[in-house]
């Protein structure tokens, strides 16, 4: 007997982890920022995406809002917001 | 053709036979031969075969998970703390239908430690979803090493097998055995395909998460899995009996049970000397039997019955236990004749933990003792003088 063990690969992108935000999302405030890609690399849901100066940007779909960019951006550029607040 | 090979030696033939495409395996004794002859097959060019050198059982084990979900016909094979160490993948193994064929060369557990031969270590494995078969010879080994890859690819089974020997006793014995025909094994094990496996051209994925409302029903196609195996375990004896022209017991083979009124029920090496003070003791004109168990997963509870609801005394001699409850054999036997309308007495005894001695001494010990009260867990042939030091509490 033999039930449905297996799936389609990247189903994970179904589930927009964005939900599991506890009040509080990542601003980028884009003025300070130096380009050192630090919130990018550090990111574990990898949605950080950006290259140059001031360009950094996080897909809220699937942000948990872990803090972790706010917290290591050298330049204080990126703050943690209340959720309800524009961006 | 016969040969006259070391235990490990013939497994190894028996396995090259089948044309592994990965082998991957650690060394520990006594398992360390039969993977140190494959290895010398693979470096002469007999045998052409993946051989993968690693740095732990659990990446033995790990390699094997992978080319099985590649498609690929594997092989690993362990002992005592090396099958530990293995059983967390052992497990991810079965869950993910894997058909493996490993050998458990039977060694006892640590601490203290021991390089001897008990069962301890495959019946820790016992609930991991693995089918479980014991033997009793060195082409025992052979044949159910054949048998196994067979089973284990079924596409109705797809489940790892783990042929079980005890370790040194005949995993280094020399036993004369018949090493069969490369073209007998092909025609008896067909090519292995699996339907759904790892390809980069149709990506799929394993191993993903099952939460409460999916799991429960993986388990319980294992375990039906493990009752339907028993219907094709008996349709591939009679296909195994076809083209390698002997007989095969696949689930247990009675010995004298016709008429029996007592019979020990026992696993492994240790049931040849059980059937020798069977035929001794018949001479005398008593009536004991013997009957030895093959397949421990799936337990064949109603072939058992049949076989042994006549019989007024049963012992169950464990070289395993499940410490602070009972022999994990004897407590099966225990289950098995619950709630049924004829059950015998049942004893449960413990030996040959650590490679103690079983002598025929021990065994006519066990059909005298019969006699008296049923006993659940009586340890055999304990050294008293060592345990004159013991300290205890009560």
């Amino acid at each position: 007997m033999f039930v449905k063990i297996i799936s389609k690969p990247g189903t994970t992108r179904e589930y927009e982890t964005g939900s599991w935000r506890m009040g509080l999302k990542p601003k980028f405030l884009k003025e300070n920022c130096i380009g050192c890609d630090l919130c990018a690399l550090l990111c574990p849901e990898g949605v950080i995406t950006g290259g140059e100066k001031n360009t950094y940007q996080t897909d809220y779909s699937y942000c948990k809002g872990c803090g972790i960019c706010a917290e290591e951006c050298p330049e204080k550029d990126v703050l943690m917001v209340k959720e309800e607040e524009e961006v | 053709m016969k040969h006259f090979l070391e235990g490990s030696i013939a497994v190894a033939e028996a396995v090259k036979l089948c044309r592994p495409g990965v082998i991957s395996a650690y060394p520990i004794t006594p398992q360390t031969h039969i993977v140190e002859k494959l290895a010398d097959f693979v470096a002469n060019g007999e045998l052409n075969t993946e051989f993968l050198n690693v740095e732990s059982e659990h990446s033995a084990a790990s390699v094997v998970l992978g080319s099985l979900a590649a498609g690929v016909r594997s092989y690993t094979a362990s002992s005592s703390q090396g099958l530990l160490l293995m059983s967390e993948v052992l497990y991810n193994i079965a869950g993910l239908r894997l058909p493996l064929v490993i050998t458990c060369a039977n060694r006892a557990i640590s601490a203290p430690l021991s390089i001897w031969n008990d069962q301890q270590d495959s019946e820790a494995l016992r609930d991991a979803g693995l089918i479980q078969l014991y033997v009793e010879s060195i082409q025992e080994a052979v044949d159910y090493h054949l048998y196994a890859f067979r089973l284990a690819e079924d596409p109705r089974v797809l489940l790892p097998v783990m042929v079980c020997m005890d370790g040194f006793v005949l995993t280094h014995a020399y036993e004369a055995v018949d090493i069969p025909q490369q073209e007998n094994v092909d025609a008896f094990l067909p090519e292995f395909k699996l339907q759904e496996k790892l390809d980069t051209k149709e990506p799929i994925s394993m191993g993903v998460v099952a939460d409460a409302r999916f799991y429960m029903e993986t388990r319980y196609a294992i375990q039906e899995t493990m009752r339907e195996a028993q219907i094709i375990m008996k349709e591939m004896k009679h296909e195994f009996e076809k083209v390698f022209e002997r007989e095969i017991y696949v689930f247990f083979e009675p010995y004298c049970l016709e008429d029996a009124e007592k019979v020990i029920i026992s696993r492994g090496s240790v049931a040849g000397t059980v059937k020798d003070v069977v035929d001794e003791m018949r001479k005398e004109g008593k009536k004991v039997g013997a009957l030895k168990l093959i397949s421990y997963r799936p337990f064949p509870a109603e072939k058992l019955y049949e076989a042994l609801k006549g019989v007024p005394e049963v012992a169950v001699l464990d070289r395993a236990i499940s410490l602070g409850g009972f022999g994990p054999m004897y407590t099966e036997f225990k289950a098995l004749f619950q709630g049924k309308e004829k059950s015998p007495k049942v004893s449960g005894f413990i030996g040959g933990l650590g490679q103690r001695d079983i002598t025929k001494d021990n065994i006519r010990e066990i059909y005298e003792k019969l006699e008296g009260n049923e006993v659940s867990c009586h340890f055999l042939n304990l050294n008293q003088e060592y345990l004159m030091q013991a300290r205890r509490y009560t």
